[in-house]
């Protein structure tokens, strides 16, 4: 007996999924497995959004605990927001400087993608510099994480990117000594895009620190 | 030098936890000592231990979860017997050390039991299904197993030095704040969750770039099997769930270490805060372990019932609908927080609509079986008994759904019952059908099945003697977590309920007797053609175990059920399909990577957890030393030359072809 007479859903006469052609894209369609760059990107991507909802937590956590100041320091007293537009533009800066980076390496250009590389971590740290001083000077002023929920809250959620900035200038450091040592090599390339995306993921969640944390707080 | 650390964190004069310490640290000791003395030390590093298979990686977990279950199980007894004999009496365990039996109970069970057993099975399974060699990262799928293995480690080390936490396993604040809780308990648990959970995030991430990125050609979407589904949705939840806890263990270790008010009763903290974050992890949580169990009965129903899965597209629906509503319902875990009625109202609603697309699967699998020829091996078995257990188990929680009910039951014996029924009921159900089921697949040999339908008969009938008093206690108004009581009329149900435990430690007992004597007996119960149980999808075309590459030439997929296709046709034809032209197969290499980063991370965690802060400044700079060294390293492929792969194949198509002709499906 053939096939379709004994098990009629097996050939499948109604051509249940298979609607709107058979598609010969890699990766999401019929094509077979993606490219290694595409899966590498893709899966950092993943991590990434992984990563943001983990500053979603924190973020929800400063929203519930803004008010409760303890009668201590609020907003008012505590943000400086002439220091965190130098901030901002440290970072968004940064970020440019990491485009320009990928694309002087796209180029195959290995000076000028070191250099931007420089400018960028350059960028970054300077950013983390004025942070860090934002942060002693609230402590010197009595207004440390230990002061009431708001500022464990400010601490956790400003500190957290933070660390990030701190992890992806290591991770920079690694980058540029692997293009020193082994070129554009197709997995240092991949290694790259990652970077790049973590550090341009950081800016995004800058923008909302900055937004919900400094703009309203100050604007309440 | 050595922080908290001193000799008196060890239990010595505690008589239970000493032993068990006592005997668990010379068992380990002679296993390692025994695998040294037979010489099996290499083999181990060489071919598991710094494997980046995925069918090793999953098998580790799997063995992992097996290894937890004997302890969260030996809990279970301890508990069960406690409150059988507590009626106006202190039992024979104090309280101190009675909360951290249920404590730990509930955490080994869903973070080192379920989650592993999930996680191994899914490693295994997945690449098999969409018919690909290895999971998108597999150097990163190893050190996820390794970080997950150093959670069990260090929580388990809480046995011998210093104490476990008392607090439950989820360790709600304040009681978890450091005035309340200033032992290393708590931190034992926040340390070895933290790091666990980073492993089973990158699992998730792992799988989820596998399942979207990394398939066959032709197995589009639509034609993936239900289990790579419900995988694809259970990692998407781990993916947006798990940091979640992340940040709020985060937050309870800052609140802890460095006096950060969070969760604390002063300054503004917000201990309700904890518990609504914890469970929008927490409710997730409970769908990542259900998710793969309903995908393991989709494929072992459709399997054992030799007909297509019932409803295919409606069971991709009820997948994925269940994946975003799972985000919806966290707040019935505490209704009695005092939201409101209407906040209430709304969360009860929703969690009721989560229970439909549940029912549309149900029906699909009475379906699949509808007219079918059923064979009734052990996995079918597990998954009939799944289908009763688990609606009974669903309605329990439709009931708790309604408000007003949950403000009665809330934290009672019935809400225990409930979730054990659909955890027991469900997910381990669920996990014991597909380790029989893809045993051979693993091990190229089938479990014996009348050991295995005894250990069944225990475990069924255990379940239901142990819990349904259970349910009965909290309608008699028994609260959760009972030391000791003093109303005469709950005693029977409670040695009713310890019998039902004892019932189920047979089923185990017949579990491990199954698994030593089909060992022993390997050789007249083989798996030669790698099909063993006549299935339908591509991890069966494949010999048993699978060579290292899984398939000598990528298939191409037409349509759904791809092996079952293929199948068909040389059953057909009474011919083989043609051999293929073989080419030279590129492999990722072995790499201690996973190891020396969990090494590094126990390091971290242990000295965390002791303020032994040198440790932890040495212990991160080792992690970034490793991850500097395997970033630098050039040579991360071997090949597998054409002749090999030739040979390799040939020996499969050969055992299939004699196997052919005496196929007869009765049709």
């Amino acid at each position: 007996m053939s096939i379709a007479a004994t098990h009629p859903g097996l050939t499948d006469p109604y051509k249940i999924g298979h609607e709107g052609g058979e598609s010969q894209a890699v990766g999401h369609g019929e094509g077979g497995p993606a490219p290694t760059k595409v899966v590498v990107g893709f899966g950092f991507w993943i991590f990434l959004l992984s990563d943001i909802i983990m500053f979603a937590a924190f973020f929800a956590a400063y929203a519930v605990l803004s008010p409760a100041t303890a009668g201590g320091p609020g907003p008012h007293e505590l943000f400086d927001l002439t220091n965190v537009k130098i901030e901002t533009t440290f970072l968004l800066l940064s970020s440019f400087a990491c485009g320009l980076a990928t694309i002087a390496a796209a180029k195959g250009r290995l000076l000028n993608a070191q250099f931007w590389l420089v400018i960028t971590g350059l960028l970054g740290a300077s950013f983390l510099f004025l942070e860090v001083r934002e942060f002693a000077t609230m402590i010197g002023k009595d207004a440390g994480p230990q002061r009431s929920a708001f500022l464990s809250a400010f601490f956790t959620l400003v500190g957290c990117h933070g660390l990030h900035v701190t992890a992806g200038l290591l991770w920079l450091g690694t980058m540029m000594a692997q293009l020193w040592a082994k070129g554009f090599q197709p997995q240092v390339m991949r290694r790259l895009l990652c970077f790049s995306l973590f550090w341009h993921a950081l800016d995004i969640i800058w923008v909302a620190v900055f937004t919900v944390v400094y703009i309203l707080g100050v604007s309440q | 030098m050595l922080g908290k650390l001193t000799w008196a964190a060890i239990p010595f004069n505690e008589p239970i936890p000493l032993t068990v310490s006592i005997i668990m640290v010379l068992s380990i000791l002679g296993i390692v000592g025994f695998v040294w003395f037979k010489g099996w030390i290499p083999y181990l590093w060489r071919e598991w231990i710094t494997s980046v298979d995925h069918k090793r990686v999953g098998v580790m977990y799997c063995i992992l979860a097996f290894v937890m279950l004997l302890r969260g199980f030996s809990d279970a007894i301890m508990m069960r017997s406690q409150q059988a004999l507590a009626y106006n009496s202190p039992g024979y365990l104090p309280p101190d050390h009675y909360d951290q039996v249920f404590s730990a109970h509930g955490t080994i069970m869903i973070f080192f039991v379920a989650m592993p057993f999930v996680v191994g099975i899914m490693n295994f399974v997945v690449p098999q299904q969409l018919g690909v060699r290895d999971v998108a990262f597999p150097t990163l799928n190893s050190v996820s197993f390794w970080l997950t293995a150093s959670g069990v480690l260090l929580i388990n080390l809480s046995l011998f030095i210093g104490v476990f936490a008392r607090t439950g396993w989820l360790p709600y604040p304040p009681l978890s704040e450091l005035a309340y809780s200033p032992d290393v308990g708590v931190d034992y648990y926040l340390w070895s969750l933290q790091i666990a959970g980073v492993g089973t995030l990158m699992s998730g991430v792992n799988l989820v770039t596998t399942i979207l990125k990394v398939r066959a050609p032709g197995m589009s979407y639509m034609r993936m099997p239900v289990f790579c589904w419900t995988s694809l949705a259970s990692n998407l939840l781990i993916v947006a769930a798990f940091p979640i806890l992340t940040a709020t263990l985060a937050m309870l270790t800052l609140d802890r270490y460095l006096g950060f008010h969070f969760f604390t009763n002063d300054l503004g903290g917000n201990p309700m805060m904890f518990v609504n974050l914890i469970w929008a992890w927490g409710h997730p949580e409970v769908y990542i372990l259900i998710l793969p169990a309903f995908g393991i009965f989709s494929e072992v129903i459709s399997t054992f019932s030799s007909k297509p899965l019932f409803g295919y597209r409606s069971m991709v629906a009820a997948t994925m609908a269940i994946c975003i509503l799972s985000f919806l319902v966290w707040l019935h875990h505490f209704f009695t927080m005092g939201a409101g009625a209407n906040v209430n109202a709304v969360f009860g609603v929703a969690t009721m609509i989560i229970s439909v697309p549940t029912g549309v699967k149900v029906f699909n699998w009475l379906f699949t079986m509808y007219g079918g020829r059923v064979r009734y091996t052990t996995p079918m078995l597990w998954s009939v008994a799944f289908m009763t257990t688990f609606v009974i188990g669903g309605m329990t929680g439709v009931l708790m759904a309604v408000p007003p009910a949950d403000f009665v039951l809330h934290n009672s014996l019935f809400l225990v019952a409930h979730f054990h029924n659909v955890i027991i009921g469900g997910v381990l159900f669920g996990l014991f059908a597909g380790y029989t089921y893809w045993f051979p697949k693993a091990f190229g040999f089938k479990l014996d099945e009348r050991l295995g339908k005894c250990a069944f008969w225990c475990w069924l009938v255990g379940f239901y003697v142990a819990f349904m008093p259970l349910y009965v206690l909290g309608l008699m108004g028994m609260t959760r977590r009972m030391q000791h009581y003093d109303v005469p009329e709950w005693q029977p149900w409670l040695i009713v309920a310890a019998g039902g435990a004892g019932l189920i430690a047979l089923g185990i007992a017949f579990q491990i007797l199954q698994l030593v004597y089909s060992i022993r007996t390997r050789d007249r119960r083989r798996d030669v053609t790698g099909d063993p149980w006549d299935g339908r999808s591509l991890e069966w075309s494949t010999s048993s175990p699978p060579p290292a590459f899984n398939f000598a030439i990528i298939p191409d997929v037409h349509g759904e059920e791809a092996y079952w296709h293929i199948k068909e046709r040389a059953l057909d034809q009474q011919l083989m399909p043609e051999e293929p032209v073989y080419e030279a197969i590129t492999l990722p290499r072995n790499t201690p990577t996973g190891f020396i980063t969990a090494f590094f991370a126990v390091i971290c965690g242990f000295s965390l957890i002791w303020h032994i802060w040198w440790l932890v400044i040495a212990g991160l700079l080792g992690a970034f030393a490793t991850f500097v060294v395997f970033a630098w390293r050039d040579e991360a492929e071997f090949e597998i030359s054409a002749t090999e792969v030739a040979r390799i194949d040939r020996a499969r198509r050969a055992a299939r072809g004699i196997r052919l002709p005496l196929v007869e499906r009765l049709v």
